[in-house]
């Protein structure tokens, strides 16, 4: 089996076939990371080019990683350091890019809707790494594979997904991506956060934290931005911990194997606290090294499969 | 100079809705009469243009156009604008003040009416700027804009956010007999959203503006009207409880009077798709239920005129980011289709039609545009069972920004007269 279509830019356009296979793909690209010599040649001579034109430096490095571990040439375009600071257009952006011919291009953009722009103008293919408040596949992706990693299954899963929702790209990803596997998604936090229609998306609104963390199967925090204060959001960042944060006594209320999720990079003592990111429940750090080998399965598949993976 | 339009379907609302000859005499209209029944029926015009089979209406009026000229000729030139202005079948269009430079001085007014008269197609009606550069904080000298030919003021494109200086802006256009038109929208609510506010908005992730950022600030001029006594015209509206408010405003007798565009009452936000900036606009596309709000409101009176906003822009301002994109379409040549859609659905009259695009908004701007003898002669030929496809690449303006390409319509405007002349023909 493989990808339908040239692009991830989204998780709604991915079946639940393609989700199977994406998830299968990556499982077995972990065992690559785990060798002495973490390289193998599937991807060699191949083209890639990181286009980050809002910074990230975690989640760059993660498909660097990705790209080098199968021998593509992978290539690091800022916004810095484009033309685009310069006047140029994301269309003169992805002309240009077009001319040099790369295989795959993973964008990371500001605007939400960018990578579609960038999809339509390019033969190559066009990975998000996040766009605005849209989308961020990948994450969602590697979210998945660390909960059935850990559950065995995504169907039947209680997901509680808590934060700033309203402007998050993680949470709508996550809230399409588990509900397609047939988990429940049920989001919290101060309703300043709560965007409208969130419900169309296959989310259930809870009217607290307490009540969107009972018996969950995995409680995922979000990540507060700080700058955000200005907007009225919430009064401070004390009175959010109190109300929304993850604190042992709330996680008490989740199932008794609940596993604790975040995207990174962590506020500590804000939306979870330090004894919970640090706790054997906590997945915080397999999500991270799950993200390399989702990333490396995404350039596979849209390479043309995963044959030749083992040779030498 | 004789011209008979001969045997057309004559539908001048409250006047005439029955099948006439009409005579013009250099320029003027000099006689609707029965077919074959004229006082002229003698003589021999100079042209006869046939009719039969067509609806022959006062020109249609646009009280809401940008034309772009001064600064933006890339965009849109006046004669351009124009142009495409008479292929919708207007014979008369207001343009909107945020040209650079902003038309807040007798200068760019006179300007703007040369340039129209030299290109010699559709009337201009500038409409001036309320505040001196569009920027809310000083009036402009609204006297010697209306001796350079302003009819209206409007800080279109900009809210004023300053409800004293909406106060005193009515109140003194209003000495000099300018209509006060309003941009309504609450800056603050709107807070850097790009489309409407609603579940399309949430699974796309962009930044919705809600509703009321644009029903909370027609409230407000509606009281300024009432507390001034001045009439106030609000602009392109697109959220029910703006329609509501207008209703209620209306009954109260107060003097607001509102138009909106056949995009709102034709597209919802779902059109926005896939991020096409070409559904991009200011206020934005709504929800079905405020679609058939607008539609009720036309249908009841609460929204006097159909207008365009019609907002040319390059691709270099549309080919971006949805949030960074221009807001706005180009809305002249697809008017009057789109419109027709509202006659052959049932839902309006053709009568009403006319009402709403071509006498009201006479009436509105203190103008007389029924087919009376000793009025100028500025008519629309209109094929209403006409099928065609839009097709931006033909339009005749310069810019091609539309969500309605590849749309079939059924109606159009085939023949185009202003002051006697044709200044358009299909
Ligand atoms: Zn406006």
């Amino acid at each position: 089996m493989q990808l339908s279509g040239k692009d991830i830019l989204d998780i709604s356009s991915l079946s639940m076939d393609e989700i199977n296979l994406i998830l299968d793909t990556a499982e077995r690209m972990k065992e690559i990371n785990q060798r002495p010599v973490k390289k193998v040649p599937p991807l060699k001579g191949k083209t890639i080019v990181l286009f980050f034109h809002e910074p990230s430096t975690r989640t760059k490095l993660s498909f660097d990683i990705a790209a080098k571990r199968l021998s593509a040439d992978s290539i690091s375009m800022a916004a810095s350091s484009s033309s685009m600071v310069k006047g140029e257009t994301l269309l003169d952006t992805a002309k240009t890019l077009e001319a040099m011919n790369p295989d795959i291009i993973v964008i990371r953009h500001s605007s939400s809707g960018a990578p579609h722009f960038i999809a339509k103008h390019l033969k190559a293919s066009v990975i998000n790494g996040g766009d605005g408040m849209h989308a961020h596949p990948t994450q969602a992706l590697l979210d998945m594979m660390s909960v059935r990693q850990k559950k065995g299954r995504l169907d039947g899963l209680k997901i509680a997904v808590i934060g700033d929702i309203a402007h998050s790209r993680v949470a709508r990803s996550n809230i399409e991506g588990f509900t397609k596997m047939g988990s429940e998604v049920v989001v919290a936090g101060p309703p300043t956060m709560i965007p409208i229609g969130i419900e169309s998306m296959g989310a259930r609104v809870a009217y607290s934290t307490d009540e969107a963390v009972k018996g969950a199967d995995v409680v995922m925090m979000l990540r507060i931005q700080k700058e955000r204060q200005g907007d009225f959001l919430f009064p401070s960042e004390r009175e959010y911990a109190r109300e929304f944060g993850l604190n042992p006594k709330r996680l008490e209320k989740a199932a008794p194997d609940a596993i604790v999720m975040h995207p990174g990079p962590m506020n500590r003592g804000v939306e979870i606290s330090s004894d919970i990111a640090d706790c054997g429940r906590s997945v915080i750090l397999e999500q991270v090294s799950n993200g390399v080998a989702l990333r490396m399965a995404l350039f596979l598949l849209l390479s043309g499969g995963v044959k030749n993976v083992d040779e030498d | 100079m004789l011209t008979k339009i001969s045997g057309g379907h004559v539908i001048d609302p409250g006047y005439i809705n029955a099948r006439m000859d009409i005579w013009i005499k250099d320029g003027s209209i000099f006689e609707v009469c029965e077919e074959g029944k004229g006082t002229l029926e003698s003589s021999s015009p100079d042209r006869i243009i046939n009719a039969a089979g067509k609806i022959v209406v006062p020109g249609l009026i646009d009280m809401h156009v940008h034309l772009r000229e001064p600064g933006h000729e890339y965009k849109e030139t006046i004669e351009t604008g124009l142009k495409a202005a008479v292929a919708g079948g207007f014979t008369a269009v207001c343009c909107m003040p945020n040209t650079k430079p902003v038309n807040d001085n007798a200068q760019i007014t006179s300007f703007i009416l040369e340039k129209a008269r030299q290109a010699g197609l559709a009337k201009v009606y500038p409409v001036a700027a309320i505040s001196l550069g569009l920027k809310g904080d000083s009036l402009a000298e609204y006297a010697e804009l209306k001796t350079a030919g302003a009819i209206a003021v409007s800080d279109d494109g900009m809210p004023v956010s300053s409800g004293r200086l909406m106060r005193n802006a009515m109140e003194y256009a209003s000495c000099f007999g300018l209509l006060t038109i309003a941009h309504c929208e609450d800056h603050e609510l709107a807070c850097n959203g790009c489309m409407n506010e609603g579940s399309v908005s949430t699974r796309l992730g962009l930044r919705g503006i809600p509703n009321i950022s644009e029903s909370i600030m027609v409230m407000r001029d509606i009281e300024l009207s009432d507390l001034t006594g001045v009439p106030v015209h609000i602009a392109h509206v697109s959220a029910r409880e703006s329609v509501n408010a207008i209703r209620e405003g209306k009954k109260r007798g107060i003097k607001v009077t509102a138009e909106t565009a056949p995009h709102y009452f034709t597209l919802t936000d779902e059109a926005v798709g896939n991020y096409d900036t070409n559904a991009k606009m200011n206020p934005p596309l709504r929800t079905e239920t405020d679609r058939l709000a607008v539609i009720k409101g036309l249908e009841d009176g609460t929204l006097d005129i159909i207008a365009t906003d019609h907002a040319p822009h390059s691709v270099l301002e549309k080919e971006l980011e949805f949030d960074k994109a221009a807001n706005g379409i180009c809305g002249l040549e697809t008017s009057l289709g789109l419109s027709m859609k509202l006659v052959h659905d049932g839902i309006i009259g053709m009568e009403s039609l006319v009402r709403l695009m071509s006498t009201r908004p006479a009436e509105i701007l203190g103008k007389d545009n029924h087919l009376k003898p000793g009025n100028n002669a500025d008519i629309a030929i209109i094929d209403p069972d006409a099928e065609w496809k839009v097709d931006s690449s033909k339009f005749q303006g310069k810019s091609k920004n539309t969500p309605f390409n590849g749309w079939d319509l059924k109606g159009r405007a085939v023949m185009t007269i202003v002051d006697g002349r044709i200044v358009f023909e299909l």
